[in-house]
């Protein structure tokens, strides 16, 4: 391990603050655009003059926009998301819960998809172009193409209403037994599974044909192996870098993009509670939220750019 | 059948085999060739076979037969192949996959390609041995060692534990031998290995694997289209074309008395008598001093270079694959603008980068490539492809600009038939034709031929060189000849420079840098050439001064 990878890292990490750094502006500008600031929107239609004046002094929105946004950063870095409008609640504290939740959740899902996804992108590599490759990717296919609470309601129905064995409302709380929380998870976590999957078996599918044309797939068929442990061994290893990147965005997903099966579920992760508030206008949640999901993706893109490095042979051993 | 029961000693006996594939041309509907007609051979145990013929003589798919392989929809369709007293084709997915990696084992032109870059050497040497449980980790680990010291490759011990891109081609090769013996086979199929090696790097790996074939008696079928490279390790040569055999005995009688037509054009020597002209006064090309290196690296890859090449001549650039011939290529052409240094063409000093210079400049200096059908536009019919120069440089179009592409036909003796047809519709010889002719539209002073010859049959090439020795003399253009190819270098050269590592070793007109004395290195590029004599590869072994940079 040397140099060279070090070096790639450290850059890719230093790439990754800096831009986690420009989207906070972009979050910060976003919210001053809009029309009206926090003192009108806490008075609302009691709001005089001279009362939102004092308040805005009360705020220190009579600063510079620049030096609220340091403001807001230095919180937001020492762990002070603010407080919620709507509720006066502290927001880290509200999210900390949440979060945990969410990623929970998002957890267990890719548990199961991602291997699932890979493994089905191995099995219809190795029955290219017959009914298993094509009922493979018609299914996965399927599944992404219906919207998610398209799926989560037909989930609903069928293992919820009909039959019973999951509950409807995926409610957990603090505490919670690890089965129960398990139990209530289940369907959501299967709908999240279905949206995802598609995406990174196709990906497989096509990363692995086409390192299949090399000559060294050609040397391991010529050594006996079979078909199966050919794709495994010597062509999977050669495309697993456009597969963790696939993997990550759709990990991604499962995190960011979990809130309209946080609604149709009621489970109570930052999705339901990003929308509660964007509802209720409520504008320093919605900056914590929007920065943490900026976080998350970012970090995953950073982790798939690396483990593609670290997968390099080329780069892991220089010459 | 009665015959089955194989002669005592006999190890693969091929009868009547046939090989057909289905092919789909463009716009036609798929038809079904046949690849291999009814070719039958036997080889005993321990005995080398070579098999030899042009690109599409079925070399390849007959050796890979004997592992009941066919590449990209290639099938076997008629005939046996009998291997250690049964018919394998019979046998079945499963029979095949207990005799390959075992019984039979192949070593492919490309090691750098065929090796898995993403796991270490000895895990791919071993692979096969453990598969078929003919030996542990640890006694194949042994026996890997013990192979690899055979094959002289540097550091046996330890090399096993580097990936294929820390090792070099020539040792790379070497190592896919030792794989290949490492299950201890029956039967090795050689296919090319030594042709995408540098010539001074091919004579030791031939050698190592001459050497590594008489110590384990394994039996070989060696593949190659080169004659004299299969005449040091073959007991019997067997010629073939278009899927046929033509002629099949023992190497001395194919190369003293071939019987058969084909095999004697093969076998003769195509020198090409080539007058060397005496350099001119002026020359229309002067490299002065250029030294270049890639991005901001320390390495130069051109050290000080100066050469000259005068009107309606030729300069050849030879050396092995890394000495800076194609840089130096692209430092004249501006691709690559010199560090220091600058070059004169007729008389006035050309920009050093691409964009600094005139499009009259970039007319009159052309270039061909090795790599003739990457070389051009797939979605271009020959007519667009040879009439562009005509309408960028001259702005000819229309019917003028119709005639002007026959007539260019015509010179690289193609007829008008091929303006409607695309590059896909070409072999490799017309494809070359098409880019000479495209050059040549430009009517410039200066073309720079980049191994043109490299990737062709050797009738073809040498079609392809007497074109161009001929366009030269009517045309009065001057090449740049940039070939490792001794023999197209006596062929076609006035004035020779060598190379090896970025600097000009040697350099003068062709008579004088091919007669003695010799530096070192022009020493081993002249005797590391094969030639068609049984037992040329132990006195030229025997005979080297230095040795070549490959290893």
């Amino acid at each position: 391990m040397s140099s060279p990878i070090v070096k790639l890292v450290a850059q890719r990490v230093a790439l990754g603050i800096l831009l986690l750094l420009a989207v906070s502006v972009l979050i910060f500008a976003g919210t001053q655009i809009l029309p009206g600031d926090v003192a009108q929107a806490i008075l609302g239609q009691s709001a005089t003059p001279e009362s939102l004046a004092n308040l805005r002094e009360q705020l220190g929105l009579n600063q510079p926009a620049y030096l609220r946004y340091f403001h807001w950063l230095g919180g937001v870095l020492t762990g002070d998301l603010g407080t919620a409008m709507s509720s006066g609640q502290d927001i880290a504290t509200s999210i900390k819960d949440r979060l945990w939740n969410t990623l929970f959740l998002a957890f267990w899902a890719a548990i199961v998809a991602v291997p699932l996804a890979i493994i089905l992108g191995l099995i219809a590599v190795r029955y290219r172009n017959g009914w298993v490759d094509k009922l493979i990717s018609g299914v996965a296919l399927a599944s992404t193409s219906f919207p998610e609470f398209f799926i989560g309601y037909v989930l609903v129905f069928y293992f919820a209403v009909q039959h019973q064995w999951f509950p409807a409302i995926s409610t957990v709380y603090e505490g919670m037994p690890f089965g129960e929380r398990m139990q209530a998870i289940a369907l959501p976590a299967a709908a999240l599974t279905l949206v995802v999957l598609a995406h990174m078996m196709r990906m497989t599918r096509a990363a692995i044909l086409n390192v299949m044309q090399s000559a060294y797939v050609e040397t391991a068929e010529l050594k006996g192996l079979s078909a199966f442990a050919v794709i495994r061994k010597h062509a999977f290893p050669n495309a697993i870098a456009p597969i963790i990147n696939v993997v990550m965005l759709n990990l991604a997903y499962l995190v960011v993009g979990v809130v309209v099966v946080e609604v149709i579920f009621v489970y109570p992760g930052m999705g339901q509670y990003l929308v509660d508030h964007v509802t209720k206008r409520d504008v320093p949640v919605v900056q914590a939220v929007g920065l943490i999901f900026a976080a998350v993706y970012i970090s995953l893109n950073i982790i798939a750019d690396i483990a593609a490095i670290v997968a390099n042979p080329r780069l892991r051993h220089p010459k | 059948m009665a015959d089955t029961k194989a002669k005592p000693g006999m190890l693969l006996d091929i009868r009547n085999l046939r090989i057909e594939a289905t092919v789909y041309p463009p716009g036609e509907q798929p038809k079904t060739i046949t690849l291999v007609h009814d070719v039958s051979l036997t080889l005993e145990k321990g005995k080398v076979l070579g098999l030899i013929g042009e690109s599409g003589a079925g070399k390849s798919t007959i050796g890979l037969s004997s592992m009941g392989y066919g590449r990209g929809g290639v099938r076997i369709t008629g005939g046996e192949v009998i291997l250690n007293g049964r018919d394998i084709l019979k046998g079945g997915k499963e029979g095949f996959r207990r005799l390959r990696g075992r019984e039979v084992c192949y070593v492919a032109q490309s090691a750098a390609a065929a090796f898995n870059p993403a796991h270490r050497l000895m895990d791919q040497v071993v692979e096969a041995a453990l598969l078929h449980g003919t030996a542990t980790r640890a006694e194949a680990e042994k026996r890997a060692v013990a192979l690899f010291k055979k094959l002289s490759l540097p550091n046996p011990e330890t090399i096993g534990e580097r990936f294929p891109h820390q090792v070099s081609g020539g040792q790379l090769q070497r190592v896919m031998t030792a794989m290949a013996l490492c299950s201890e086979p029956d039967l090795i199929v050689f296919d090319e290995p030594t042709t995408a090696l540098d010539v001074t790097t091919q004579i030791d790996v031939l050698a190592a694997i001459k050497d590594a074939i008489r110590d384990t008696h394994v039996a070989a079928l060696y593949i190659t289209h080169d004659l004299a490279v299969v005449a040091q390790v073959s007991d019997e040569i067997m010629v073939l074309r278009h899927g046929r055999l033509v002629e099949w005995g023992g190497t001395r009688q194919i190369i003293k008395e071939p019987r058969q037509e084909y095999t004697n054009a093969l076998v003769s020597v195509h020198e090409i008598a080539h007058q060397e002209q005496t350099p001119g006064t002026t020359p229309v090309l002067s490299v002065k001093n250029v030294t270049a290196a890639y991005g901001r690296s320390h390495i130069k890859v051109l050290k000080n270079v100066s050469v000259d090449i005068f009107p309606g001549q030729t300069l050849a650039v030879v050396g092995e694959s890394g000495s800076g011939k194609s840089t130096l290529a692209r430092a004249i052409t501006g691709l690559l603008p010199p560090e220091q240094g600058s070059v004169v063409f007729d008389g006035r000093t050309l920009g050093n980068k691409l964009v600094d210079r005139p499009k009259e400049d970039l007319r009159q200096l052309q270039m061909i490539y090795q790599m003739a059908d990457v070389a051009m536009n797939p979605r271009q019919t020959v007519g667009t492809i040879i009439g562009r120069p005509l309408e960028f440089y001259f702005g000819i179009r229309g019917s003028e600009r119709d005639r002007r592409v026959a007539e260019l036909l015509d010179k690289i003796e193609m007829g008008k038939g091929f303006v409607d047809r695309y590059p896909a519709e070409l072999s490799g010889g017309q494809k070359q034709r098409v880019c000479i002719a495209r050059s040549l539209a430009a009517k410039p002073k200066l073309i720079i031929c980049d191994e043109v010859t490299s990737a062709l049959d050797p009738l073809v090439a040498h079609g392809i060189l007497e074109l161009l020795l001929g366009l030269q003399k009517e045309e009065g253009v001057a090449y740049l000849f940039i070939t490792h190819d001794l023999a197209t270098v006596k062929s076609i050269a006035d004035s020779i420079a060598v190379m090896y590592r970025g600097e000009v070793v040697r350099y003068g007109a062709k008579s004088k840098v091919l007669a003695p004395p010799f530096d070192a290195y022009t020493d081993l590029l002249l005797s590391s050439v094969p030639e068609m004599e049984i037992g040329w590869l132990e006195k030229a072994i025997a005979g080297r001064r230095m040795a070549s940079a490959g290893n």
